[in-house]
């Protein structure tokens, strides 16, 4: 039997659109008018970048398979924006010293989860929740309840205006970023070995890859990868607040699950993150838009995942 | 000691090394609070300590079979959130009891859901049981938006106060949960449990019935969570969406401290209890310690992740000197 079968980022991309499609026809929805429904479209692009950033670090890890999964993104996202914020305090020749700072902040954080995953060998799930915990700790004390800072007016240019066409400059960022991650995903040594290590982490030793030292490096680069997403966060924010990059953690691994990246590893793409994080910021701004609670927000996302993993996460049976 | 000895006996009885923990915990706290051994300060103790020891075990027998369950700490809530918002403060004792059994029901209902996804669709248990936690999380917070309601105090004097024979009441539920454990661990059940946990494939060629023990075993930690939540709302006696959403990592650590492995198959129910009970002693130490309140939140994690890497930790070495 052969069956019509659609690759899920485009299956993604296509529900986004839909999705989009049906949401005119809300009593507060754009209707007719095109004008606005570009300014709309723009906008909910434009906000799925932040997700898609952050989502950035956990398809890496998830696609390192072993149930590789960063739980500490949403705290190293508040913890790096809150770090860019103190840094910056409104000077523009303060930006690339942050971003130097953010990615550096990101990077040790993640390379402690990696340690602690490949070496002590705590489920990933369990390191980097705890993870978070010790980073949202460590937030607290450098906050002391308040932070003065100030983003600098080159990123809210560059960040949160239109840049050219009316594109707004999160968007070209995105794009660029997105051809970074295609680059390493696809073109270099370690994208070629990550998908080896999350297919089987044995075939892959006897392969000659050096598979803890990929592991940490993956977290690591995870670790940064979200920090950048503080960054960026902040500048579109331009204010800071404890819980900051929270909302982020769990719609970023939905958002891998979405554009099809296997969550046993060994198997996905950026570009299918990138139409992920898409439809869950179309969804959570339509949820938003119909005056939904947090509580009816929860549960979508979560019945979401769910009728994800059950599309595309099966195991194998035990009857082979 | 002679150490091919000690990593017997560690083989043997994996919560040798909880127990040494909670020895010196137990040892610390009454140091810094002389009337730790009066029955009074045990009682206070035991009280606190029980939501998580139950939560604990549920987790443990979830982790023997090889699997784990994120969603505990948003059953915890669902349960807290229902008693609160329909019993209410001015409540009568029997609709206290109606809704502890509704409860129980919710928690069935939760344990069979994550079940369902785990063992008959086959999905990745960590993975499935976060989405489902968002999902109770989600409903708790439906269910009371914001913090209030409550239960009749009768109620939670009647669990804070009961010390029957002069024993705290936490304690006879513990005995109880283990005599259950100690008849189900020697039944057919118990050999099944183990066998899965250490490998699934292969417990499925012998005629294991791998599917339905899977299944199971999220049941009775649904289940377990669900008892934990109506303990922590005599406890707490209000209702709160939130209360518990720190539960369910410290839950996994107890079980961790307590010598029962990820890989599953290995340990028991007595170590996550002595877990759970180290881990709060723990945390009891360092709010005596008068630490700044800036800093609570980072040691308590910090604490929880030192004892998540112990294990790993005493490996390496043990590795290095072979």
């Amino acid at each position: 039997m052969k069956r019509f079968r659609i690759s899920p980022p485009a299956a993604a991309l296509i529900l986004a659109v839909t999705l989009f499609l049906l949401s005119g026809l809300l009593p507060n929805g754009f209707g007719s008018d095109l004008g606005i429904a570009k300014a709309q479209a723009t906008n909910i692009v434009r906000l799925a970048v932040f997700l898609g950033v952050i989502a950035a670090g956990q398809t890496l890890v998830i696609i390192s398979g072993s149930e590789g999964i960063d739980l500490s993104a949403g705290s190293v996202v508040t913890l790096t924006a809150i770090l860019a914020y103190v840094l910056i305090k409104g000077n523009d020749n303060m930006v690339l010293p942050a971003i130097g700072v953010v990615l550096l902040v990101g990077a040790v954080i993640g390379l402690l989860n990696g340690i602690g995953v490949t070496f002590l060998k705590i489920s990933p799930f369990v390191m980097t929740l705890g993870m978070a915990g010790v980073v949202k700790g460590l937030i607290i004390i450098l906050n002391h309840g308040n932070v003065s800072g100030k983003v600098a007016p080159i990123m809210t240019t560059i960040i949160a205006r239109p840049v050219v066409f009316g594109i707004p400059g999160a968007i070209l960022i995105w794009v660029v970023f997105g051809l970074f991650m295609w680059f390493l995903l696809e073109r270099t040594p370690f994208g070629r070995n990550l998908f080896a290590i999350g297919v089987n982490r044995v075939t892959s030793t006897l392969s000659g890859i050096r598979v803890p030292w990929l592991n940490i490096a993956t977290y690591s680069l995870a670790g940064a990868l979200a920090g950048f997403g503080g960054f960026l966060l902040v500048g579109n924010t331009g204010v800071v607040f404890i819980s900051l990059g929270d909302p982020y953690l769990f719609p970023s691994i939905a958002a891998v699950a979405v554009g099809g990246t296997l969550l046993s590893g060994g198997k996905g793409s950026y570009w299918g993150t990138m139409s992920g994080a898409i439809v869950l910021t179309l969804i959570t701004s339509l949820l938003t838009t119909m005056q939904m609670p947090e509580s009816v927000r929860r549960m979508v996302l979560g019945g979401t995942l769910l009728l994800l993993i059950s599309i595309y996460g099966r195991q194998r049976a035990l009857r082979q | 000691m002679n150490r091919r000895r000690w990593n017997q006996l560690l083989l043997k009885y994996p919560f040798l090394f909880a127990l040494i923990l909670l020895a010196i915990a137990i040892l610390v706290n009454a140091i810094l609070q002389p009337t730790f051994f009066t029955r009074e300060s045990l009682n206070n103790n035991m009280r606190v300590f029980l939501p998580l020891m139950i939560l604990a075990v549920g987790q443990a027998v979830v982790m023997l079979g090889g699997g784990i369950d994120i969603s505990v700490g948003g059953i915890v809530s669902i349960v807290n959130t229902i008693l609160a918002t329909q019993v209410g403060l001015q409540g009568s004792p029997q609709k206290m009891w109606l809704f502890v059994g509704l409860s129980l029901l919710a928690g069935l209902a939760a344990g069979t859901l994550n079940g369902f996804f785990v063992s008959v669709l086959r999905l990745q248990p960590i993975i499935t049981t976060y989405a489902t936690s968002f999902l109770f999380f989600g409903i708790a917070l439906y269910i009371l938006p914001n913090p209030g309601g409550g239960i009749p105090q009768a109620i939670s004097g009647l669990y804070r106060n009961s010390t029957p024979l002069g024993i705290p009441l936490a304690i006879y539920v513990i005995v109880l949960i283990l005599l259950g454990w100690y008849y189900l661990r020697h039944t057919r059940y118990g050999r099944y449990l183990y066998a899965v946990g250490g490998k699934a494939e292969a417990a499925y060629e012998s005629g294991v019935p791998v599917v339905g023990i899977q299944f199971s075993t999220y049941i009775i930690s649904g289940m377990m969570a669900a008892v934990a939540g109506i303990a922590m709302s005599m406890l707490t006696g209000s209702g709160n969406a939130d209360i518990g959403s720190a539960m369910t990592l410290n839950s996994v650590t107890a079980v961790v401290i307590g010598g029962t492995a990820f890989s599953g198959g290995v340990g028991g129910i007595a170590g996550p209890i002595v877990g759970a009970m180290t881990l709060q002693m723990i945390m009891n130490i360092i709010s005596f310690a008068n630490i700044d309140t800036w800093w609570q939140t980072f040691v308590n994690a910090l604490i929880i992740v030192i004892a998540l890497a112990l294990p790993g930790l005493l490996n390496l070495f043990q590795g290095r000197k072979k």
